[in-house]
């Protein structure tokens, strides 16, 4: 029953996601059984004794104290046994095998980065599967959450420490992570996807993303584009979201809050990365973070306007 | 003057009679009409929110639009509406008739809590309309909040000052239960609702204060700078959420135990039998109201607290949910052997039991340390907390003011009209929120404005979330019948007779259709209990021999 998706909950696909799902599943038994007698014996009891008469006066029932006992003890049992039970499910949980793969996972409004020990970097999380695997996690800005409910596992990310959580995932397949904690305008929008693929693809996959300093200016542009999570708002294809398009950007005239416009140059894009409050195109709010100028360094700066060019 | 015409309402007329009353009943009735007009608000912004989830993609407002909704329905609906409106409501209306008292213990500062209330929801609709949006989220947690517009602090402020308000009606029902119980009303002939509305106002005196420090905190850290939750100043961010939850945990219990004084009563006067448990239920009110200052930390399994922190919040949950699950055990076997009459307000009674329930049962789910990892933060918490604010809190509100009303009044309702609403809520109800346990439970995250690409591995989402908003409008159109048929009661309705539920506290015997001005010409003398229908031949005259 617990590989299995039903209704209540999506297919487990992580070690521990069977040990949750089966105490999800006594709980909702159990509850069912109980809500099941309790509303019968309240549907039994209106109906058994409906007023018959407007001057019906009823005597008083004793109190029994056997009934009153064992309604005291059966939910007392019941919530010891789920307590115990999920307080040893909660430190399989919360412990990683010592052995587990770590990764570095890195949130911020609205976008999700993966570093791996070569070096490499994504925007989508890949994992071998059948291998423990611990995330270090922290936020650059708010609190997120990182959830990825095929592998039930769940926990808050904050700024300026690390928060972890440790999975083994049993499938190979791509499952959904999502952002839990409300955090602000596209917080419905940050997704990411976990890859679980097999060692030697796994193994194949870091290789061709390790940054080895080959790249020109304008691809290791798009990989900053991708790890600094600009697409979450800055669209490619000329789709409009929380920033502006990317797409035939340089070269055109900006029109600006404050009623100027300026054709858009290198200097343009340089600015609006390093101080983005500065001038606000028409349409839009004042929401980009202004910390770039101090966390990618001038190199890094350089490559994204090259990239930027190129769109 | 004729007997019929000397009441409350004929005393004095015009609006300053009403504005500077210090008449717990006038107040009573000045709460209503306000927390019944942030329903309403609060309604209309949940069916915006229902309305953009039921389909895909963007439906009527954009991310922010949403996001701004969303948190102003959850500012209304807790700080507006749940907190104040029964303590507010009923509480005032009832509680000193019901313990022979002709008003409060401080008058004035119980029309100075009106008034305060009015000045922070006030600040809260004028900061909406003319100060800005604020999209943080009913919880406000830092840094978000740190870095949003100044206009939160606004909504803060407003929640600072309804805060005071709610502190002082907690303080002045403790001190009348305690100082102006009539002679003869020992405390254990106290009706379950008084014993509620006592365990309340502990709460409320003890934990208010909490949330009005947090929210000065707040003030400091974004006008000055001082790095208290904002960790770019140095701040701790899960503080915040500590601080925010030793408040709002025990607000949660402000919020239903005041409903589930209203079951109490509802139960033993339409089953016509002593309540079962009378006394583990006034004394566990007392404790729930206690212990309920111990378990905040079950909202923060996943935030980064130690994990011992959370074994121990977990524990310490479970010890709350127990007296809880009795207290629904005993309100069941109150039925048995009684005379159970399916009046409006008996009908929301046993739908408070049903929904309810599901609501407690559901905590325990997302009480269990490993299931709530999985949980917490998805719509399966949305859907929980809802059957037991709504299921619970407002429907013991909605019963308690069907079975009050023609005291308040006067009038009687339309019966019919009354089970009808009924029905369409309870189907409206579970349809809107059972399906948000299925969809939480495969994990849509709340506070989502949007689940299109949840839709690829999930593609269930969009029939769940269709038939969510289905049913939030069969409960949207079950809740407008009820203000329709209560407006043409206050005009229209029957004269009510002073005891049409032969009810045996001291509101229904001693006080005319309309109670009077100072309630009673003579202080009643208590001889029985609240529930005791057997000894009650000044109700039911002399006890026909079978």
């Amino acid at each position: 029953m617990n590989e299995q998706a039903s209704i209540w909950l999506p297919e487990p696909a992580s070690t521990v996601a069977g040990d949750v799902d089966a105490l999800f599943y006594f709980i909702l038994i159990v509850s069912t059984i109980l809500f099941v007698g309790v509303m019968g014996a309240m549907v039994a009891f209106a109906w058994r004794y409906r007023r018959r008469s407007e001057n019906d006066r009823p005597e008083p029932v004793r109190e029994n104290k056997l009934v009153e006992a064992s309604w005291i003890a059966i939910p007392s049992i019941l919530v010891a046994i789920v307590f115990i039970w999920g307080f040893r499910v909660f430190l399989e949980l919360g412990i990683a095998p010592p052995n587990a793969y770590e990764i570095n996972v890195t949130a911020r409004k609205w976008s999700w980065s993966f570093a791996y020990p070569n070096g490499a970097v994504s925007t989508d999380l890949h994992v071998p599967v059948n291998r423990p695997v611990k995330l270090r996690m922290s936020s650059e800005d708010v609190v997120h959450s990182f959830f990825v409910p095929a592998f039930r596992v769940k926990a808050d990310v904050l700024q300026g420490r690390y928060s972890y959580v440790w999975f083994e995932a049993t499938k190979r397949d791509t499952f959904n992570v999502v952002c839990a904690e409300y955090c602000g305008t596209a917080h419905s929008d940050m997704y990411a996807s976990v890859v679980v693929q097999s060692q030697d693809d796994f193994e194949n996959w870091l290789a061709e993303n390790m940054d080895d300093g080959s790249l020109t200016p304008a691809q290791r542009g798009e990989r900053i584009y991708q790890q600094q999570g600009c697409f979450a708002c800055h669209s490619l294809d000329g789709t409009t979201s929380a920033g502006p398009t990317f797409l035939g950007l340089v070269g055109s005239t900006r029109n600006f809050t404050d009623g100027t416009n300026a054709v858009a140059d290198d200097n343009y894009i340089r600015t609006a990365i390093v101080n983005p409050a500065q001038e606000i195109v028409e349409g839009f709010l004042p929401v980009m973070p202004g910390q770039y100028a101090t966390t990618l360094s001038a190199e890094d700066i350089d490559a994204l306007v090259a990239f930027i060019q190129e769109q | 003057m004729s007997e019929a015409s000397h009441n409350y309402l004929s005393a004095k007329k015009g609006l300053w009679s009403w504005l500077a009353t210090t008449d717990h009943k006038r107040i009573g009735i000045m709460y209503a009409i306000a927390c019944g007009t942030f329903f309403l608000l609060g309604g209309i912004l949940a069916t915006f929110v229902r309305t953009e989830l039921g389909t895909p993609g963007e439906t009527i407002l954009d991310q922010d639009g949403y996001n701004q909704i969303f948190t102003l329905h959850g500012v209304v609906m807790v700080f507006l509406v749940i907190i104040p409106a029964i303590p507010g409501i009923l509480g005032n209306f009832v509680l000193p008739i019901q313990i022979g008292a002709k008003d409060v213990a401080f008058p004035r500062l119980n029309l100075a809590s009106w008034y305060l209330f009015m000045a922070g929801a006030l600040m809260a609709v004028f900061g909406w309309l003319f100060v800005g949006n604020v999209d943080t989220g009913w919880t406000f947690y830092t840094p978000y909040s740190s870095g949003a517009s100044n206009a939160v602090l606004w909504l803060t402020s407003a929640v600072f000052v309804a805060g005071f308000a709610s502190i002082f009606t907690g303080l002045n029902f403790i001190v009348t239960v305690h100082k102006m119980r009539a002679p003869g009303m020992t405390w254990n002939r106290l009706p379950l609702f008084v014993w509620a509305i006592y365990a309340t106002g502990i709460v409320q005196v003890l934990a208010t204060p909490v949330i009005g420090i947090t929210m000065v905190l707040l003030f400091l850290e974004k006008l000055m700078q001082i790095g208290i939750f904002d960790p770019a100043l140095g701040g701790d961010p899960v503080l915040f959420q500590h601080f925010f939850w030793f408040y709002s945990h025990p607000a949660v219990y402000i919020m239903i135990l005041p409903a589930m004084g209203i079951i109490s009563d509802l139960m033993g006067t339409f089953s016509r039998q002593q309540v079962s448990g009378y006394t583990f239920i006034a004394l566990s009110s007392v404790a729930i109201a206690f212990l309920g200052f111990l378990v905040w930390g079950h909202h923060m399994f996943v935030s980064g607290q130690s994990a011992l922190s959370s074994i121990i919040f977990s524990m310490l949950t479970f010890l709350i949910g127990i007296p809880t699950g009795i207290k629904v055990f005993n309100w069941v076997a109150t039925m048995y052997k009684g005379s159970v009459w399916l009046r409006t307000p008996m009908i929301y009674a046993l739908m408070f039991l049903f929904l309810f329930t599901i609501g407690g049962l559901t905590g325990i789910m997302v009480g269990v340390l490993a299931v709530d990892v999985h949980l917490h933060d998805t719509y399966f918490v949305v859907a929980h907390f809802h059957y037991v604010m709504m299921g619970g809190a407002l429907i013991g509100l909605i019963g308690g003011l069907h079975y009050w009303w023609p005291k308040m009044t006067g009038r009687m309702y339309n019966e019919t009209a009354g089970i009808i609403a009924a029905v369409l809520i309870f189907i409206g109800f579970n349809l809107t929120f059972f399906t948000q346990f299925f969809l939480g439970s495969r994990g849509m995250p709340r506070r989502y404005h949007d689940y299109t690409e949840l839709l690829e591995n999930f593609p269930e989402f969009a029939a769940l979330n269709m038939a969510s908003t289905i049913g939030s409008y069969i409960l949207g159109i079950g809740l407008l019948m009820i203000l329709v048929y209560a407006l043409y009661s206050l005009f229209k309705g029957p004269k009510a007779p002073a005891n049409p539920w032969g009810a045996c506290t001291l509101e229904w015997t001693h006080t005319g259709p309309l109670p009077d001005e100072h309630n009673f010409h003579e202080t009643p003398l208590v001889t029985r209990g609240p529930y005791d229908f057997h000894l009650a031949d000044d109700v039911f005259g002399p006890k026909e021999e079978n």
